[in-house]
């Protein structure tokens, strides 16, 4: 591990680190790496590591009356590790459908962008995305990875409702709505699947480092994948990836 | 049981938080003035995570259906047993039948009320904090039963009472630390930010508490990244967003300070119109 990363108090109880300010597949990597080998100390006063494009937050359960002796130990934890080829990362295979009765954005983006609304379906399925991370909403995944030629401005008014399971894009972001909220982004299909799910131990499948595939289903398949979930028997097609 | 017989402006069973879940993009939650919900805790001889009633503004009707043991801390938004007027901070009794009701708002904003033994509504990882999309409730509505615990044990009225610091309902004083992107501010910016006075807009509730005053600001949104309950937000047009305790995990706007938990309980007791001032921690 080798980035130049900066150690910041963000209050009094957490450290933010942070990596250059871009967004790349490396730095993803490094910061899963760092967060991995920092859980596998256990160190019993950390209560949550959270993570974003570049940075990792680590807060505690106490106060940290010495910032610098915290800090030194996070380097030396950073220092010593190794890169290993180890990573567990998974390919989640999502079906959408991309009807127009769910992809009510399609036939503007199609007029802005001058490409066919079958073309757009085709850019968007043909790609693999990576889970950068998990926010904004519950189970909200960040993706990195549309084709530029997809890039469109997000709205300008967002909507105040957009449907659970909405599959979107906005500026150089793709995304899923896991659940009903406001939202700014176009969208152009729907998947099935629940991004969050409360009564599940971990209430998300996916996990930062993991790739996404749009697999196109009817709208008849749509349906009955949705019952399948509903009744929770649906498993989502998956394959674990090497490092 | 506590029965609903009229909701509130906006009423929640809240604990002390959901924690380990902001990975997953699930906000902490939790009272919004943590020092009036653990007191009123304590006081019960509760623990000081028990899920309490965070009541906003004007009050609920509840009618209690056991013998059992309250205790009303935070806003004082006038609480009345059986329409006779009640204190504030103090251990009262209640038996079968007994209506509670609130009414003039005389001070702060958020009013706690503790049960003996904490409410019993569900757990969601290892929290009775309501949220939408995580817990099936996310407000208290007209009708809902509440399980509550009965007390019968006997208690002595002399004991049952404890000096308290009220004055946090009326300072304007905001201690902050800096934030992650503080030292991009300007000269002035940070001038402007520690003369002026600041007012509440509108705009507040349990997920951001937006200020009037504007900051004329050049900086730019950063990469998205990581934001907490108490992180103070900088827009492009100048507006101070400060996060409160059911705020979104991650965030792409400059995070300029950070509050102290305890000015988090002093802004949470304020309302549109009022006045704050930031502060630096004292060491």
């Amino acid at each position: 591990m080798s980035f130049q990363l900066t150690f910041k108090p963000y209050g009094n109880r957490s450290i933010l680190i942070e990596w250059p300010s871009i967004i790349s597949e490396t730095i993803l990597e490094d910061i899963i790496h760092f967060k991995r080998a920092i859980s596998e100390k256990k160190i019993k006063s950390i209560v949550e590591l959270k993570t974003a494009y570049n940075s990792l937050l680590i807060s505690y359960n106490t106060v940290c009356r010495n910032f610098e002796n915290e800090v030194d130990l996070l380097k030396s934890i950073y220092n010593s590790s190794r890169f290993h080829n180890d990573s567990l990362s998974v390919l989640w295979k999502i079906p959408v459908c991309y009807d127009d009765s769910f992809g009510i954005d399609l036939k503007d983006i199609s007029n802005s962008i001058g490409l066919s609304k079958s073309d757009i379906i085709k850019l968007h399925s043909n790609g693999i995305y990576t889970v950068y991370f998990i926010g904004f909403l519950p189970g909200f995944l960040y993706l990195g990875g549309l084709v530029q030629s997809l890039y469109v401005p997000r709205k300008s008014t967002p909507r105040l409702n957009v449907e659970k399971g909405s599959v979107a894009i906005g500026g150089n972001q793709a995304g899923i709505y896991p659940n009903e909220s406001p939202g700014g982004w176009h969208i152009i299909g729907n998947s099935p699947i629940s991004f969050f799910d409360v009564t599940k131990k971990i209430p998300c499948f996916a996990n930062s480092g993991d790739k996404i595939v749009f697999v196109p289903v009817s709208f008849k398949e749509h349906q009955n994948i949705k019952i399948s979930v509903e009744a929770g028997v649906y498993n989502i097609e998956s394959e674990a990836m090497d490092g | 049981m506590v029965e609903v017989l009229k909701e509130g402006f906006y009423d929640s069973i809240q604990d002390l938080g959901r924690f380990g879940y902001q990975q997953y993009g699930v906000p902490v939650s939790g009272v919004m003035d943590t020092y009036a919900a653990t007191f009123a805790n304590s006081l019960l001889g509760n623990e000081v995570k028990e899920a309490v009633m965070e009541i906003t503004m004007t009050g609920p009707k509840l009618k209690f259906h056991c013998h059992t043991t309250f205790c009303i801390s935070g806003a004082n938004l006038s609480p009345c047993l059986n329409n006779m007027p009640i204190k504030m901070n103090q251990i009262v009794r209640v038996t079968d039948g007994d209506m509670l009701s609130f009414g003039k708002h005389m001070d702060g904003l958020r009013s706690y009320l503790a049960v003996f033994g904490g409410f019993q509504t569900e757990i969601i990882y290892q929290s009775k904090s309501m949220y939408q999309g995580i817990t099936n409730h996310f407000k208290i509505n007209k009708n809902d039963l509440l399980s509550i615990s009965e007390n019968t044990a006997f208690f002595n009225k002399k004991h049952a009472s404890i000096k308290r610091n009220d004055s946090y309902l009326n300072t304007k004083v905001i201690s902050v630390f800096k934030g992650p992107e503080f030292d991009q501010l300007s000269e002035n910016q940070i001038k402007a930010l520690f003369s002026k006075e600041f007012s509440i807009s509108k705009h507040h509730n349990r997920m951001a508490y937006q200020l009037e005053q504007p900051l004329e600001n050049h900086l730019e949104p950063i990469i998205t990244s990581l934001v907490m309950p108490g992180t103070v937000q900088l827009t492009p047009d100048g507006k101070l967003i400060v996060l409160m305790r059911d705020c979104q995990t991650t965030g792409g706007y400059p995070r300029i300070f950070q509050l102290e938990e305890s000015s988090m309980n002093v802004l949470s007791q304020k309302f549109t119109g009022q006045t704050i001032r930031f502060k630096w921690v004292q060491p």
